[in-house]
């Protein structure tokens, strides 16, 4: 049956299809969730970073961006690049070793892995014994060494990983060639460090984890020196020369070593605690840079006074009688330091100090005066403070991006100049077609404006708007005024704050118009702020209206929070966005919904309780509408109370399925037996799927009524100039959509402008449409005569868009969570609809009108409607006709979070968060393409500052 | 009172001039009559429309049995698929209703007279073991009451015996609309919403679809309890083809055409206020040339992702009953079921 009745199998519009449409995932920007493990090639000059969930994302120069996905879904535990080769090989908590390599491909380069290996021992050998804790890529690119807990150093060849079984260093060798006065069998369990003599590639330096330390002679297979530490060692990093190496240990001290050829068995030449003499916590990681002038660079992480400082995430960096401890917002998962590595080059010079911290990335210019910190091109923590909402503005015209950019630049100013020193590779990516914004809402009170126009999701901008609000923290209060003689000489480095002050400052709606820049935004507490970009500071009064959502409804009591409180008298503003209107909602409930009209100077505002519209030319609330059911209690008692619970709960029952994935993961930690490990996966599916069983959810089969919760909840707003009374004269009109299935049309007079100040914007309701299936109303668009959706306001003024074809009658199409709807206008009568929900069981999450051109000629271009459903799925509709055209799996629908952060753009691209600090950005068009191209060249081995210099002139000539 | 006479096969004409010419016969012009006649089955089959009438005078063989009753005092239990094993008593109940002492003689009016709240459709093209039940909220003040959850049901799939998940029903409401049809009832397996398979559906994605159906619900079900089935001996004496074809003319072609139009109608129920006026119920907008084919096609798409519902009334009605017998009949090994909690194992 289904092969009579489909319709419109029509070939020409199937080729179309294939050239305007086309899904691809291509690329995430900010921060990676949950970080594990950090590698740096000084030869590529690229930057790894392996996350918990078994990602390896590599960064070079901005836009060079590699991504790698462990099969296993394993802990990354250690990264380290082959010297001067394109591989690296990484070390998964399952013990296994993985070979990735950087291949060109298609004119770019791609990151695939190789090989992969699990070290096996003899049999019946407890699994420690072949547990790897050290891993050394040997300068002639040809063997691994393994360190192991049971002590034994395995080698393994490359990129075979072939077992050389008779090269194995073991503990009993070691032991016969080290005279047994104070060592025996234990002192060589787990080896803690492996490092290769800078000068002689036949000398490796092997640190136990009890202290013993051995020098040992690769050629002749024995230990040329030893070195007896009295501490638990950590770490060990050779001196540039490899007369003297430097130990860091448990107790959070560190020892120079000397190493000649006359003494086998050396004394230390200085041991210091550096926070001492109190007690204090592991130096984990160590490095010593030699300088010019002498004197040394010694940098290590930890070793802080465990008492009073043992939280701090910290690392020092001691420079003659320089100290500083850059204090970071979250534990420290490690760190490198970029320094010459031009092998001829007498001295290290460190330029950069490049930590990778739980949450963010901190780089730290060691070069200038005062080592600041550098702004990174890419890695962004977007999560600083919990992202609440966004909102995408394509196309920015270049007067207002370079406004942006210029009260940015304003802010960055504590930042070094340097260059971002991790620069390897080229972006071979074509430049970005427009100036794209996106804005993310903060749940402090800000807004923040990153570039996204291409792969790098750069800051602009960062816009607060809790100046305008008395909140208990003390702007003065810095937390960087540390008197001169602090000890420890702690300094606090890095952005990731997500404790807010107050949560009612939290940002929910976002409105730029990007031809007059104005800006409205919208918060928690019914809060609703109109600015104007001014490029220079101002101190000015906020004006400030309440808007009354309830009118007369009487006897009702909110009982949720109260509205912010304001500051009283002129406020100083910096220059960027400075709000000049709060229109306050009361009840003080969250804002759910906003629309601007710069050309008209009207916003409009909608809470759960009803919405309203102010005219911020005259200061002045034009009128306000009730849209609460009388018998909606539940709206009226303050929503965010049980919204809060409802979330709460949601959070909990998400943290006890992260808590049983942990769980699950740790048991099987250690034991490399993966049958047992599968074996005790399904045992642990099966008893969830009995306990599913034992308690089945029921679902309640219900119609919708008007008297159900939330109906008055407005869900969306939208200003149109269009026919709402008569098909004469057209007149600009305020739409409102429902959680109840409502549409309301206000027919509005905006006075001409010469009199614009003077006569008063009245509104008055011309039309109520009640949709009887009561689903939540999500979209409302006016279509011209042309069927073309109306252009934005101040599109057509700025020559951007054809002016709407005012002759042909004007369609309104209403989409709901379950249906697309079309009625005709003036008088409304239904058109043409689409059921959603009532066929596939899914239902809208969010919609807007995409431009989508042809890959294949360019003057084709069409508007189509694309659609997320809860179940993740995007689909695309066209107009007006209404038909699926074409639909895509996009986000797991257990993603609720990823689903409800979703945002399209104008231009048939989209974001949505896959963890709390990432956006993945994908394209539904075959024309509009983000995604990163690069190459990386495998630089000459001999002589590669200077190949990088090329390189690096090269990529300025492209640019240029 | 026997009237015989005759009508040219080829031009039946329309219902309404065969109505009149009955009156006329019979000289009963200003009675109410209900219509009926036999169809080859014996099945007595009522006549009210074109469509039906039609079928009539094609099925007749060469002669074509009328029954005609005053409305007044009409049984309509006469009518109906099942009639056929009751032939006798129909037909006595039909030609002597006065004899016809056990049922004491209740007056009902037409069915249409009546908002109907729930009904069993599509009997005939069904398996014996499912039931397709409508609710019609629109009909009733009362919540439709029932709730479904997850669970799992036995299959006989080609690797024998398995578990898939299924979507049952799991609690009615006291004193809602699922509940006092008596169709429905706990542990029930939902097998279709609307004439959409929920297998492979979520168990939200289940309720989505039934709340956006919900002024028009039609769920096939297979009851956890199977000894209420409608056991018919059309099927078991091997003639079922013939009864299909028979039955499926005169009374889905009907149902279906009704469901059509209730649903055109709640779905154009939208209530628009003019200028804070009266509210008004939204008209459907006279098409124009080009949104007139966009319009049938996209409903055509709808429709035919329900299984067997016809689009439009207008359809060649031997081909679509072809098609709807086609679906039914065509067994699906996978979807052959096995009721573990039954006395009766079916296939």
């Amino acid at each position: 049956m289904r092969r009579f009745l489909r319709p419109g199998h029509d070939p020409v519009r199937e080729r179309l299809k294939r050239d305007l449409f086309q899904f691809n995932k291509t690329v995430e920007h900010g921060f990676p969730h949950q970080p594990s493990a950090l590698g740096y090639s000084p030869f590529l000059r690229l930057m790894a970073i392996g996350t918990r969930s078994g990602a390896i994302k590599l960064y070079g120069a901005p836009g060079v961006e590699f991504m790698g996905l462990h099969e296993e879904n394993n802990t990354v535990m250690q990264i380290h690049f082959i010297p001067d080769q394109c591989q690296l090989v990484t070390l998964l908590d399952d013990n296994s070793l993985h070979l990735w390599s950087l291949k060109q491909h298609g004119g770019a380069s791609e990151l695939r892995e190789e090989h992969r290996f699990t070290l096996k021992g003899p049999p019946g050998s407890p699994p420690s014994a072949t547990q790897i804790t050290a891993v050394l890529p040997h300068s002639s690119r040809e063997v691994l060494y393994l360190g192991t807990e049971s002590g034994n150093i395995f080698v393994v060849e490359l990129p075979s990983f072939r077992v050389l079984e008779d090269r194995t260093i073991t503990p009993e060798a070691v032991l016969q060639r080290v005279p047994e006065d104070n060592c025996n069998r234990r002192s060589c369990e787990l080896v803690e460090a492996l490092r290769e003599h800078p000068k002689n590639p036949d000398h490796i330096l092997i640190g136990y984890s009890r202290g013993l330390i051995v020098l040992w002679d690769l050629q002749n297979n024995k230990a040329t020196h030893h070195f007896l530490g009295s501490q638990q060692l950590e770490n060990l990093y050779w001196q540039r020369d490899g007369s003297k190496f430097i130990s860091c240990h448990y107790d959070g001290s560190y020892t120079q070593w000397p190493v000649s050829s006359d003494n086998r068995q050396p004394e230390p030449l200085e041991n210091t605690v550096p926070y001492g003499p109190f007690p204090c916590k592991a130096i984990s990681k160590i490095y010593w840079q030699t300088t010019k002038n002498g004197l040394p660079y010694i940098i290590f992480q930890g070793g802080m006074p465990r008492a009073s400082y043992g939280d701090r995430h910290s690392i020092s960096v001691i420079h003659g009688s320089q100290q500083t401890a850059f204090d970071f917002t979250s534990r420290v998962i490690d760190f490198f330091i970029i320094f010459s590595s031009d092998p001829a080059a007498e001295f290290d010079d460190p330029s950069a100090l490049v930590v990778l911290a739980e949450e963010e990335l901190v780089v730290i210019d060691l070069k200038s005066a005062g080592w600041p910190a550098v702004h990174p091109p890419y890695l962004a923590s977007l999560h600083c403070s919990a992202i609440t909402c966004s909102h995408h503005v394509s196309n920015i015209p270049l007067k207002l991006w370079e406004r942006i950019i210029s009260a940015g630049s304003k802010q960055n100013i504590h930042y070094s100049s340097m260059a971002w020193p991790i620069d390897g590779g080229t972006n071979i990516a074509p430049d970005p077609p427009q100036r794209d914004l996106l804005l993310t809402g903060h749940e402090d009170g800000t807004v923040r404006f990153w570039d996204a126009s291409g792969v790098c999701l750069h800051l602009l901008y960062k816009l607060s708007t809790v100046r305008v609000f008395l909140t208990d923290a003390d702007p003065n209060d810095n937390m960087n005024t540390l008197g001169e003689d602090e000890w420890p000489p702690l300094r606090k480095v890095g952005t990731f704050d997500p404790y807010s002050d107050d949560p009612r400052l939290g940002i929910q709606k976002i409105y730029l118009c990007k031809y007059s820049g104005y800006l409205a935004v919208a918060g928690t507490a019914g809060q609703v702020l109109v600015m104007e970009l001014n490029d220079e500071d101002a101190e000015h009064v906020v004006d400030h209206a309440e808007a009354d959502l309830l009118q007369d409804q009487e006897g009702y009591r909110w009982k949720g929070h109260e509205k912010l409180k304001t500051r009283d008298g002129p406020v100083r503003f910096e220059a960027g966005f400075q709000p000049f209107v709060l229109v306050q909602c009361q009840p003080p409930a969250v804002v759910t919904s906003l629309a601007l009209h710069s050309e008209w100077k009207l916003v409009a505002f909608g809470t759960s309780h009803g919405f309203g519209l102010f005219d911020h030319q005259q200061k002045r609330l034009v009128f306000v509408k009730c849209t609460l059911h009388p018998s909606d209690q539940l709206a009226l008692e303050g929503p965010l109370s049980r919204v809060k619970s409802l979330k709460k709960s949601l959070r909990q029952s998400f943290r006890r399925i992260r808590r049983s994935r942990v769980s699950s993961r740790k048991r099987r930690g250690g034991s490399g037996n993966a049958s047992e490990v599968q074996e005790a996966n399904a045992k642990f599916d099966q008893d969830a799927l009995q306990e599913m069983e034992l308690a089945p959810v029921q679902r309640k089969i219900e119609a919708r009524s008007a008297e159900d919760s939330f109906t008055g909840f407005v869900r969306t707003l939208y200003f149109a100039d269009t026919f709402l009374r008569d098909s004469s004269r057209h007149c600009p009109s305020l739409w409102a959509g429902t959680n109840g299935g409502t549409v309301y049309a206000f027919c509005l007079r905006v006075p001409p402008a010469e009199r614009r100040m003077d006569e008063p914007v009245r509104a008055e309701q011309a039309k109520e449409i009640q949709l009887m299936h009561r689903a939540p109303v999500v979209g409302i668009l006016v279509l011209d005569g042309r069927s073309t959706p109306l252009p934005e306001p101040l599109e057509v003024a700025h020559d951007l868009s054809k002016s709407p074809d005012m002759q042909g009658s004007h369609q309104l199409l209403v989409v709901s969570e379950e249906q697309f709807k079309v009625f005709t206008l003036p008088k409304v009568s239904s058109k043409l609809k689409l059921k959603l929900t009532a066929l596939e069981g899914c239902r809208v999450r969010k919609v807007t009108v995409a431009n989508f051109g042809s890959c294949k000629t360019d003057d084709y271009s069409e508007n189509d409607l694309a659609v997320l459903t809860n179940l993740g799925d995007i689909q695309i509709i066209s107009l007006p006709f209404l038909k699926l055209q074409i639909r895509y799996p996009c986000i797991r629908k257990e993603d609720v979070s990823g689903i409800a952060s979703c945002v399209f753009t104008k231009y048939g691209q989209g974001f949505y968060l896959i963890s709390p600090s990432e956006f993945e950005r994908f394209s539904l068009s075959t024309k509009w393409l983000v995604e990163p191209r690069c190459i990386v060249d495998m630089p000459e081995v001999t002589s590669n500052n200077h190949v990088h210099n090329k390189s690096g002139t090269e990529n300025a000539a492209r640019k240029s | 009172e026997f009237r015989r006479f005759s009508l040219e096969r080829s031009k039946p004409g329309k219902f309404e001039e065969f109505y009149g010419l009955l009156q006329h016969v019979h000289k009963i012009p200003n009675v109410d009559v209900l219509v009926g006649y036999t169809d080859i089955h014996g099945d007595l089959l009522p006549i009210n429309n074109d469509d039906n009438y039609h079928k009539a005078v094609s099925t007749a063989n060469p002669l074509l049995r009328i029954f005609i009753q005053r409305k007044e005092d009409a049984d309509y239990s006469a009518f109906g698929t099942d009639t056929m094993t009751r032939k006798k008593n129909v037909l006595s109940n039909v030609l002597r209703p006065d004899n016809h002492k056990k049922k004491p003689h209740i007056v009902i009016s037409m069915p249409q007279d009546f908002r109907p709240v729930s009904s069993i459709i599509d009997v005939d093209i069904l398996p014996e073991t499912h039931r397709r039940v409508r609710l019609y909220k629109y009909g009733t003040d009362k919540p439709l009451g029932f709730y479904i959850r997850d669970g799992s049901s036995v299959r006989v799939t080609p690797h024998g015996l398995e578990k898939v998940p299924g979507i049952f029903i799991s609690r009615l409401v006291p004193g809602g609309l699922a509940q006092s049809t008596g169709l429905l009832a706990v542990n029930d397996e939902v097998l279709e919403v609307n004439g959409i398979e929920v297998s492979g559906k979520s168990l939200d994605q289940v309720t989505d679809m039934m709340i956006a159906n919900s002024r028009n619900l039609i769920i096939t079900v297979r009851p956890a309890n199977q000894r209420n089935n409608v056991v018919r001996n059309s099927r078991t004496s091997g003639s079922s083809g013939q009864s299909t074809e028979s039955s499926l003319p005169s009374s889905t072609p009907n149902l279906l055409g009704n469901l059509l139009q209730g649903e055109e109608e709640s779905d154009e129920e939208d209530i628009v206020i003019e200028d804070s006026g009266e509210p008004q119920q939204i008209p459907k907008a006279a098409p124009t040339s080009e949104s007139i084919e966009s319009l049938s096609q996209i409903e055509l798409l709808h429709e035919s992702t329900q299984n067997g519902f016809l689009p439009s009334s207008e359809m060649n009605l031997n081909h679509s009953a072809g098609s709807i017998s086609m679906e039914y009949e065509v067994p699906d090994p996978g979807r052959k079921s096995l009721e573990e909690d039954g006395t009766i194992i079916t296939l």
